[in-house]
C-alpha cells in the first residue's frame, strides 16, 4: 500500500505552523484529528480482521488514568508511568483477549465481552473516586509554573510542540498499521476470519495471531489515551473510558473506512469537523443537535455505504490496492 | 451488632431479588428479538428511556392517569420497536452480522441526543413517593414490589403466547429454523415485525416500571444497556429461561456486592463475574449442551 500519501500528508501538517500559521483554535483541531486519527488506526488494526472491539476505551482509560495517576500520586514522570501504563494495557488485553480466542468466542460475543471489560474500566474508575476524582475527573498536577516547557512532566503549553508530538505518533500509527497490511500476520488473520479450522489446518496459530494483534491494537491506543491526557490536561471516565467512547471509536472507523490505510484518519477528520462545523453553526443553542446527527449519518454509513468515505471513494476511483477482504 | 448487619444484608437480598425481576424484564424483550431475528439491539435501552419520558410527560405535564399513560407509552415504544426493524434493521438484514449490531448503536447515539435536543439533560421524575413495605427492620419500597410483580406477571404472559398460540408457535418455530419456516407458509418479514413490536412493547413495560423508581435523563440507557446485554448474552442469547435465571444471579451481584462495598463494584463484580463465565460456558450460563 502507498506510503506517499501519509508521508505527503505528514510534510504538509508539518510546515503548517511555518507556512499558513492557522491560530490557536485550528491548530488545536488538527492536533485532535492526530491524536484521534491514531486511535482510530489503531483500533482498525485489529477490527478489520473482523476482531471488532467495543472494549477500546478500556485501553484508552487505562493509559490516560495510568500515567495521571502515577504523576499525581507517586510524582512519576509520564516518560516511567508510560511503559507501565502500556504494560497494565497489555496484560489486560491478554487477560480479556486469550480466553476469548482460546474459546473462539467470536462476532457479537466478542463484541460484548469487550463492552463488559470497557465497563468494569469506566467502573472502577468512578469507584476508585478517592483517588481518581470519580466522574468528575481529575487533572495532572501542573509543571508549567516554571515556564512553557516541562520536558519531564510531558506538559507543552505551546500547541505547535503538540502539532509535531501528535504528527510522530500518527504517522507512526499508520506505519504499523502498513506494515501489518504488509506482514504474514495479516494473511494469517484473514484465513482465520474465514475459517478458523481451515486456518488452522494449514499452520495457522489461530489463537496466537489473534492475541499479537488485539495487544499491538491494545498498546497503540493507550499509547493514544496517554497522548489524550497529556496534551488536554484533563481526563474522566466518559471522555476517556467507557462505551460512549469505545462506540465512538468504532463508528469513526467505520464512516472513513475500516479496511483502506487511511480510512480512520479520514474517519477522524469527517467526525471533528462535523461536530465542530455544527457547534460554530449552531453554537449552544440547541445541545447534542450534533450527536443527532452523527448518529443519523452512522445508520446510513452503515446501510448504505458500508465500505467508508475513503474506502468508497477509492473503489470508486478504481485504485483499489489490494482486494478488501469482508471479515466473517 | 451482628444481628442489625443481618437484617441489612437480608434487605441487599431480597432488593436484588425485586430488582432482578425487572432487569429479567428487560432481558426477555432483547432475548426474544436475538432469538427469532438474530440482532442485538444495542440501542435496547434508549428505547426504555422514550418509554419513560413518555410515561413522565403524559402524567405530570398533560395530567393523564397512570395507567392511561403506561398503556400509551407500552403501545409507542411497541411501534417504535416495529419501526426500529423496519427501518434501520431490515435494510442490514443480509450483510454482516455485527454491521446488525452496529447499525443499532448508531441509532443508540441518534436517540440518546435526540432526547437531549428535545427535553434537554435535567433529571426528572414523577414526583409520586409510593411507601415501603416494613416486616420488621426491613423496608422494600412497594414500587420494586410492584415492578417485580408486574415483570413476572409479564413474563408468564410472553411464554403462554409463546407456548400456546398460533403466532407464537410461528415465532419459536423460524427462531429454529429460518430456512425451512417460509416453505411452511410462515411469512418470516410479518413474524420479525411482530416479535420486534413486542420486543418493544417489552421494553415499554420495562420503562413504566422503571419510571416508578428512577429519575429519567437522556443517559439513563446507558446504566441499564450494558447490563441487559451481559444478562442475554450469560443466560445464552436467545435461551429465554437462561436470561431468567441470570437476571436474578446479576441482580444479586449488584445489590449484595452494593451492600458490602460501594455500589460501582457490586457491578463490577458482575462484569467480571459475566466475563469469567463467558470464558467456561461461551454458550452462556445456561445454555444446553451441544451448539
Amino acid at each position: 500500500m502507498d506510503l506517499a500519501a501519509p508521508l505527503a500528508i505528514a510534510a504538509a501538517v508539518a510546515l503548517l505552523p511555518v507556512l499558513a500559521p492557522i491560530g490557536e483554535y485550528h491548530l488545536h483541531l488538527v492536533i485532535l484529528m492526530l491524536i484521534w486519527g491514531f486511535v482510530y488506526t489503531s483500533w482498525s488494526v485489529m477490527g478489520r480482521f473482523g476482531l471488532v472491539s467495543l472494549g477500546h476505551g478500556a485501553f484508552m482509560g487505562i493509559g490516560a488514568y495510568g500515567v495521571t495517576l502515577l504523576w499525581n500520586q507517586l510524582g512519576l514522570s509520564p516518560w516511567l508511568g508510560a511503559p507501565i501504563a502500556l504494560a497494565a494495557a497489555a496484560l489486560f488485553a491478554v487477560v480479556i483477549g486469550w480466553p476469548c480466542f482460546r474459546f473462539r468466542i467470536t462476532g457479537h460475543y466478542f463484541a460484548l465481552v469487550t463492552l463488559a471489560a470497557t465497563e468494569i474500566v469506566r467502573l472502577v474508575i468512578v469507584a476508585l473516586r478517592d483517588l481518581t476524582g470519580g466522574s468528575l475527573g481529575m487533572t495532572p498536577k501542573t509543571a508549567l509554573t516554571e515556564g512553557p516547557v516541562a520536558l519531564w512532566a510531558l506538559q507543552f503549553a505551546a500547541k505547535e510542540v503538540w502539532l509535531y508530538i501528535a504528527l510522530t505518533v500518527w504517522l507512526a500509527g499508520v506505519l504499523i498499521w502498513r506494515a501489518v497490511d504488509r506482514s504474514m500476520l495479516r494473511y494469517a488473520l484473514e484465513a482465520a476470519g474465514q475459517d478458523e479450522d481451515a486456518a488452522a489446518s494449514i499452520g495457522v496459530d489461530v489463537t496466537r495471531a489473534k492475541l499479537g494483534v488485539t495487544v499491538l491494537s491494545a498498546v497503540m491506543t493507550a499509547t493514544g489515551g496517554i497522548l489524550y491526557a497529556q496534551y488536554q490536561l484533563y481526563v474522566a471516565p466518559e471522555t476517556v473510558a467507557g462505551i460512549a467512547i469505545s462506540l465512538q471509536i468504532v463508528f469513526a472507523v467505520i464512516a472513513g473506512g475500516m479496511f483502506v490505510q487511511l480510512g480512520p484518519t479520514v474517519g477522524a477528520v469527517f467526525t471533528l469537523a462535523l461536530t465542530e462545523s455544527l457547534r460554530v453553526a449552531i453554537g449552544h443553542a440547541i445541545p447534542s443537535l450534533d450527536g443527532l446527527i452523527y448518529g443519523l449519518m452512522l445508520v446510513l454509513f452503515i446501510i448504505y455505504m458500508p465500505k467508508g468515505i475513503l474506502g468508497q471513494a477509492l473503489a470508486l476511483v478504481g485504485r483499489r490496492p489490494r482486494p478488501a477482504v469482508a471479515p466473517a | 451488632m451482628a444481628a442489625i448487619f443481618d437484617v441489612f444484608l437480608l434487605e441487599a437480598i431480597l432488593n436484588g431479588l425485586l430488582f432482578g425481576g425487572v432487569l429479567a424484564l428487560l432481558a426477555l424483550g432483547l432475548n426474544l428479538i436475538f432469538g427469532v431475528i438474530d440482532v442485538v439491539w444495542i440501542c435496547y435501552a434508549e428505547l426504555i428511556m422514550l418509554g419513560m419520558y413518555t410515561v413522565y410527560f403524559l402524567f405530570t405535564v398533560y395530567g393523564l392517569p397512570l395507567p392511561v399513560a403506561f398503556a400509551v407509552a407500552i403501545l409507542l415504544v411497541a411501534g417504535l420497536g416495529a419501526a426500529l426493524h423496519w427501518l434501520v434493521i431490515r435494510p442490514v438484514l443480509a450483510s454482516e452480522p455485527i454491521n446488525q449490531l452496529l447499525v443499532t448503536g448508531g441509532v443508540l447515539f441518534f436517540l440518546q441526543a435526540a432526547a437531549t435536543v428535545a427535553f434537554g439533560i435535567d433529571f426528572r421524575n414523577l414526583g409520586l413517593s409510593l411507601p415501603s413495605l416494613v416486616v420488621g427492620e426491613i423496608f422494600l419500597p412497594w414500587s420494586r414490589i410492584l415492578a417485580a410483580a408486574t415483570a413476572l406477571v409479564a413474563m408468564l404472559g410472553v411464554w403462554l403466547f409463546l407456548r400456546r398460540t398460533f403466532l407464537g408457535t410461528a415465532i419459536r418455530a423460524i427462531s429454529q429454523d429460518r430456512q425451512i419456516m417460509p416453505l411452511m407458509g410462515a411469512d418470516p418479514a410479518r413474524l420479525y415485525l411482530l416479535t420486534s413490536a413486542i420486543g418493544g412493547g417489552l421494553a415499554g413495560l420495562g420503562a413504566c416500571l422503571l419510571v416508578l423508581q428512577y429519575d429519567v435523563h437522556p443517559a439513563i440507557g446507558l446504566s441499564f444497556g450494558p447490563i441487559t446485554f451481559m444478562v442475554c448474552v450469560m443466560g445464552g442469547l436467545g435461551n429465554l429461561v437462561g436470561g431468567f435465571l441470570a437476571a436474578f444471579v446479576f441482580a444479586q451481584f449488584i445489590s449484595v456486592g452494593g451492600f458490602f462495598f460501594h455500589i460501582e463494584w457490586g457491578y463490577v463484580m458482575a462484569f467480571v463475574f459475566f466475563v469469567g463465565v463467558m470464558f467456561m460456558k461461551p454458550q452462556g450460563l445456561f445454555a444446553a449442551s451441544g451448539r
